[in-house]
């Protein structure tokens, strides 16, 4: 058999270790390889937010669970910080049940930095379940579809919902997506209905599903997984989780490529004519 | 009667909703806006047998000892406890200081985050034990995911500024080409399933046998 045998048969704890080495050691030691060079992905939804008018009301909806925290929480973070800097108001929303604490968490730590305050400035609805019908319903009526936020106070109560009726009083949509319900079902059912602006920051692996969506211009913005979220934190000139990420990050997809050479020096495949998978 | 009853009520609320899409008359929309406030409390119903299943399944599990049948009890153990402490805290069960939070921070969110990052381990070993490129199609598939791999961090930009531009290239031509034709593709299917079940030719959802 041709090949190499010992390499043949590596044991994989061996390609963990090195996997959890090269992702730790970045992270640690803040060691930096290259820096994040923005893309026009990242531009878009940079310039969407840009160019709100101070004062008004975005609709922030937190998709996405603790699954899919490491990709989807920096721009979450992120996209909070660039509204408050901005002085736009929040109102935000989470069709995944684990969503809302999520929401929560990063609303209070970018209030906190930009002195906003909850009630009159930003406000957490919560989760309803109904996915598709929901955003159909919040057409109709965002009070009737959220009586109350996730506190449980009326939202008839809460200054920053006052005037606010349906997607029309929403200058923006920005979507925070780990996949169903999340950007697709948001551009589908309200942006293609209501023309609401809308950007999505949504994980690496399901980016490729949306690009249509930004060559018809239905997103105007989209950051791909944490690389986005990186490109996004170097465009708003504030360094944070995703940028600290990029280099673990980088070494990873290095070494996977290099598994991927390695893999068939150390077991060469056959051309037998077998045209099956790869 | 017994299925020409579901067929004719999902015949009503199909062509309703339909027409509620365009027609924006008060007596049109106050109707519409009920049937998705019914949909939705459906739905909401729906969590509850979720659970009450999980439930089910489980216990059933545990007391007939079925395989793995120690991970069910933490799994229901799990379930219990959430929710026992969601609802003694009552509305304040998200406040950064609710015992609710605490298990949400420490338990929940490390435990999925765990799950997910456990792919960068299992792609990194698939990656040498099982990517073989024994064809042509298989070379061209693995040059697409070195570009893509290399090109989507900082690195790629850093060992050369056209491997990005390469991705983006792979990303945004061929990639959308195809990616816009399934799209197209699943939309007229959803149209057709739509369209079959509103009329009643598909019948699947009410009857549990295939639809005709």
């Amino acid at each position: 058999m041709s090949g190499i045998p010992w390499l043949r048969d590596l044991d994989r704890r061996w390609i963990f270790l090195a996997v959890a080495l090269l992702t730790i050691i970045p992270l640690v030691t803040g060691f930096h390889i290259a820096p994040v060079k923005p893309g026009h992905r990242a531009e878009g939804f940079y310039k969407a937010i840009e160019d709100l008018p101070a004062g008004s009301t975005v609709l922030l909806a937190g998709d996405y669970d603790p699954g899919t925290i490491a990709e989807n929480y920096p721009a979450h973070l992120a996209a909070a910080r660039h509204l408050f800097r901005r002085n736009i108001k929040i109102v935000a929303i989470a069709l995944y049940p684990g969503g809302p604490p999520l929401s929560d968490q990063v609303l209070s730590i970018a209030a906190e930095e930009y002195g906003k305050k909850l009630g009159v400035d930003y406000v957490n609805l919560g989760f309803k379940s109904g996915n598709e019908l929901v955003m159909s319903r919040m057409g109709l009526s965002i009070p009737d579809t959220y009586p109350v936020d996730i506190r449980g106070v009326p939202v008839s109560e809460i200054p920053v919902m006052q005037g606010i009726e349906n997607y029309n009083s929403l200058a923006l949509l920005v979507n925070i997506s780990a996949g169903y319900p999340g950007t697709k079902e948001w551009v589908q059912q309200v942006v293609s209905r209501y023309h609401i602006p809308m950007v999505a920051a949504v994980t690496a692996v399901s980016a490729p599903e949306y690009y249509p969506y930004l060559q018809t211009k239905q997103l105007h913005g989209l950051l791909g997984g944490m690389a986005g979220a990186a490109e996004y934190e170097a465009l708003l000139d504030e360094p944070g989780l995703a940028m600290r990420g990029m280099d673990a990050q980088s070494l990873a997809h290095v070494f996977i490529a290099l598994m991927i050479i390695l893999g068939n020096i150390a077991n060469p495949p056959k051309r037998d004519g077998h045209r099956g998978p790869a | 009667m017994k299925r020409e009853i579901p067929v004719l009520i999902t015949l009503i609320a199909g062509v309703f909703c339909l027409i509620g899409f365009f027609v924006p008359h008060p007596w049109v929309r106050n109707g519409y806006q009920d049937l998705q406030n019914w949909a939705l409390i459906l739905v909401g119903l729906t969590y509850v047998l979720g659970v009450a299943n999980v439930l089910r399944v489980n216990v059933d599990g545990i007391q007939n000892r079925h395989k793995d049948w120690i991970y069910k009890i933490v799994l229901v153990a799990g379930l219990v406890v959430m929710v026992v402490i969601g609802f003694a805290a009552g509305d304040g069960f998200l406040d950064a200081s609710s015992q609710f939070s605490w298990m949400y921070r420490n338990f929940y969110t490390p435990m999925s985050a765990t799950m997910f990052s456990l792919l960068a381990f299992f792609i990194a070993s698939a990656a040498f034990r099982a990517f073989r490129i024994r064809s042509t199609e298989a070379l061209l598939l693995a040059i697409a995911a070195f570009i893509l791999m290399i090109g989507r961090v900082p690195i790629g930009n850093a060992i050369h500024p056209i491997i990005p531009a390469s991705a983006d290239w792979l990303m945004e031509v061929p990639q959308n080409a195809a990616k816009r034709g399934i799209l197209i593709g699943a939309a007229l299917g959803v149209m057709a399933t739509g369209i079959r079940l509103i009329l009643g030719i598909e019948k699947t959802y009410g009857s549990g046998e295939g639809g005709s």
